[in-house]
């Protein structure tokens, strides 16, 4: 049997993020249930979020995003080979959304499959994409996470339906073809706590999301800043030179906790849940592409990418923003 | 050696400021977290877990509802049979 020669390094070549027309304001809810705009900014960090429409699909949020970043990264259609779309909220579970988006972005017969690690889905689905591309079974990935969370909450639920939002997020994953250039994608830190599955889920087919705030919020700010650590050590870069640090949005003081106990100053630490709620996998490259949208952070900067969510998942990586 | 109240008195204290930005010396014995100190329950999970590293007394969510004031911490901490 004869093996292909991969490369010895991936790198994300562009991003794209796509948030629905519909904002639902802090207040907005309120009038629903009872909540109010100061208790949701202090306990979740959350001002606004983005809600799709009735007829808006996962699916469709993830070609709005992968168009994006397939645009960005100058490449073509017939350029990509696998599509990996990251998500716990499908509509259906058969088919699979990857397979479709990757037809509706005109995608000829790339490999696709979709990936539950819930909010830590885009982690794990970059790190695929990533030894994808370096062992050879494709040279040029598109990774989508993509949620629509509002079909799977209880809307008259304060404690969950405050939190949550929808969106995509998409990157663009290709080989490091400069043998100048250094690797884009850093070792995955990767894992799960099992034990605890019942702190986040859905219960069965006509239940909700419900979790256990305490017991979640107490493992995210004990558990992941190792994680966080260990993804820095493993790429060599400290997380002191980080140029940003995107954890997950699902909580600003989850968050902010996670940052100090890293040592990251806060101005570099991402807050794109203020607009965009908890969005699971999309939470992470829509943090990405609004930063860069808005030039706040420069081509060849180093970005730590830390999700971690239902499962329990968590993953870890270092990158070079594009 | 125990620690006495004064020193869980005084190491609470510490970590109530840092976490919740209330001065230590209005971390009295008789105030309540949630009316008096303005501490909600994520802020408590974070106070319970800097206190595991401080006092080394592992304070379980199941626990932390019971706890409603600064002596049923104290308490707790003591009780918990820490040495310093």
């Amino acid at each position: 049997m004869r093996l292909e020669h991969g490369t010895a390094g991936a790198r994300i070549l562009a991003f794209g993020g796509y948030q629905p027309a519909n904002e639902v304001t802090n207040d907005d809810l309120a009038a629903t249930v009872q909540t109010s705009d100061e208790w949701i900014r202090s306990r979740i960090g959350v001002a606004s979020r983005r809600i799709a429409g009735p007829d808006e699909t996962v699916a469709d949020m993830a070609v709005a995003a992968g168009g994006k970043a397939l645009a960005g990264s100058g490449l073509s259609p017939d350029d990509i080979d696998l599509v990996i779309v990251a998500t716990c909220t499908p509509e259906s579970q058969i088919p699979n959304v990857s397979a479709t988006v990757a037809h509706r972005l005109g995608i000829t017969a790339p490999g696709a499959y979709d990936l539950n690690a819930a909010c830590a889905g885009f982690c794990y689905a970059l790190a695929n994409a990533s030894d994808s591309v370096r062992a050879g079974s494709a040279r040029h990935v598109l990774v989508i996470g993509a949620e629509k969370m509002s079909a799977w909450l209880d809307w008259t639920d304060r404690s969950t339906c405050i939190i949550f939002g929808d969106g995509a997020g998409a990157a663009v994953v290709g080989p490091v073809t400069d043998p100048e250039q250094p690797p884009g994608i850093g070792p995955v830190e990767w894992g799960s706590t099992g034990g605890m599955a019942d702190k986040i889920l859905v219960a069965n087919r006509t239940s909700f999301i419900s979790q256990q705030g305490q017991a979640v919020f107490r493992w995210a700010t004990t558990e992941l800043h190792p994680v966080a650590k260990a993804a820095c050590d493993r790429a060599g870069v400290a997380p002191q030179d980080l140029a940003a640090f995107i954890p997950h949005q699902a909580n600003l003081r989850i968050v902010e906790s996670i940052a100090r106990k890293l040592e990251v100053p806060r101005e570099r630490v991402a807050d794109d849940i203020v607009h965009a709620g908890n969005t699971s996998s999309a939470s992470i490259p829509l943090a990405m592409s609004r930063m860069i949208e808005r030039d706040e952070i420069g081509s060849g900067e180093q970005v730590l990418f830390l999700g971690f969510g239902a499962g329990l998942c968590y993953a870890a990586q270092v990158i070079t923003v594009p | 050696m125990a620690m006495t109240e004064q020193e869980i008195l005084a190491g609470l204290g510490e970590i109530i400021d840092e976490i919740a930005g209330v001065p230590a010396d209005q971390v009295t014995p008789d105030k309540t977290f949630i009316d008096d100190l303005d501490i909600d329950s994520l802020s408590m999970v974070e106070i319970a877990v800097a206190a595991q590293d401080k006092f080394g007394v592992e304070i379980p969510d199941e626990e932390l509802k019971n706890l409603k004031t600064v002596q049923d911490v104290v308490v707790f901490v003591q009780r918990s049979g820490v040495s310093a």
